[in-house]
């Protein structure tokens, strides 16, 4: 009989009272309706909202072994929350995505059935290419994406189109792996990931995404994330 | 582990440019045309530019074609209504927190 797979998502959450219910009520719908197994795993990190009462709240509705609490103190960082996550996961494949609702969890069965094609390591979400793509975002938005997107082809030749993407799945194994082998922080983190991944000859696939960021309220890219993208990747291009 | 990209990219730099270097500089007899010599002498400049102009280009492209998803940013509206009127039916708690 062969093992049924199973697909933990990994929620890291700050401050997303108001989305959280609507992310859990969206990757409990497709994940259900195309028949997979699955837990969500939310990974509070102190939010001062009430984040953890929302979490708690739906686990009273959805049942413990569909939504699994791992709070933290503090906020603490991606790559740890991604660590406290998986400690206690019981599936197979780890799914990562944003809680705000940028990615949409109707693209999961897409990214399941990619990964069954050649049993890919990671696959991982692109919005630039085929159907993938962004909402309301203005010229100069569009030109500094695909500028530093652009920046890290040339000098990383990742093989994905997107590298700074967080739309992911991995087994959970290769997630381990890689989460070890990463020392940065933020979305070089995310791009790191990807580089090692091709490093260490994990298979990666990719499947278009589109991203509508902050369909309530204004984005935010500073000065310091230009900074720390650069820095970025500037290591991964000299120690890669 | 493979040699780092910035390795690959001063290795493959310096012997380019030791090359050219060698032949600018008449290290070697060579019986080339004038044309040829010409080409050669602008070698270096003219590679940049036209790298930087392809990259203009590419990137010009790829924001012209960016696609901005309209129907995606519907569809998340309704199903945002949807999710929210689900959740009151099975009884979430802080329903009032959307009102």
């Amino acid at each position: 009989m062969a093992e049924r797979n199973k697909y933990s998502v990994l929620l890291p959450t700050y401050e997303e009272r108001n989305n959280l219910p609507l992310i859990v009520w969206l990757l409990v719908k497709h994940l259900s309706k195309s028949g997979h197994d699955f837990e969500i795993i939310i990974i509070d990190d102190g939010s001062p909202d009430g984040t953890l009462d929302v979490a708690k709240e739906l686990q009273r509705l959805y049942g413990k072994d569909k939504i699994v609490l791992r709070p933290r103190e503090k906020k603490l960082g991606l790559g740890t929350a991604y660590i406290h996550g998986i400690k206690h996961a019981t599936g197979n494949f780890v799914i990562i995505l944003d809680a705000d609702l940028s990615h949409h969890p109707k693209f999961l069965p897409e990214f399941i059935r990619k990964q069954a094609e050649k049993d890919y390591d990671v696959v991982t979400g692109t919005r630039y290419r085929g159907n993938g793509g962004v909402f309301g975002w203005d010229l100069k938005r569009k030109v500094i994406s695909r500028g530093a997107n652009y920046l890290t082809q040339v000098l990383l030749r990742p093989g994905v189109s997107d590298l700074t993407g967080s739309f992911r799945l991995y087994k959970k194994a290769v997630l381990e792996k890689l989460i070890n082998a990463c020392v940065s922080k933020g979305y070089v983190f995310q791009m790191e990931m990807i580089i090692r991944a091709r490093q260490f000859n994990f298979s990666v696939a990719e499947v278009p995404i589109t991203f509508v960021d902050r369909l309530y309220g204004e984005s935010k890219l500073g000065g310091s994330e230009v900074v720390a993208f650069f820095k970025g990747v500037l290591y991964l291009f000299a120690t890669t | 582990m493979a040699i780092p990209k910035l390795y690959q990219w001063l290795l493959a730099a310096s012997t380019f440019m030791a090359a050219w270097l060698s032949y600018v500089l008449g290290f070697f007899q060579t019986n080339l045309r004038h044309e040829y010599h010409e080409i050669i002498l602008v070698l270096p400049i003219y590679l940049l530019m036209a790298f930087a102009s392809y990259s203009l280009a590419l990137l010009g492209y790829r924001v012209a074609t960016f696609n901005d998803c309209k129907e995606a940013a519907a569809e998340l509206q309704e199903d945002v209504k949807e999710a929210r009127k689900d959740l009151e039916r099975i009884g979430y708690k802080y329903a009032s927190d959307w009102q």
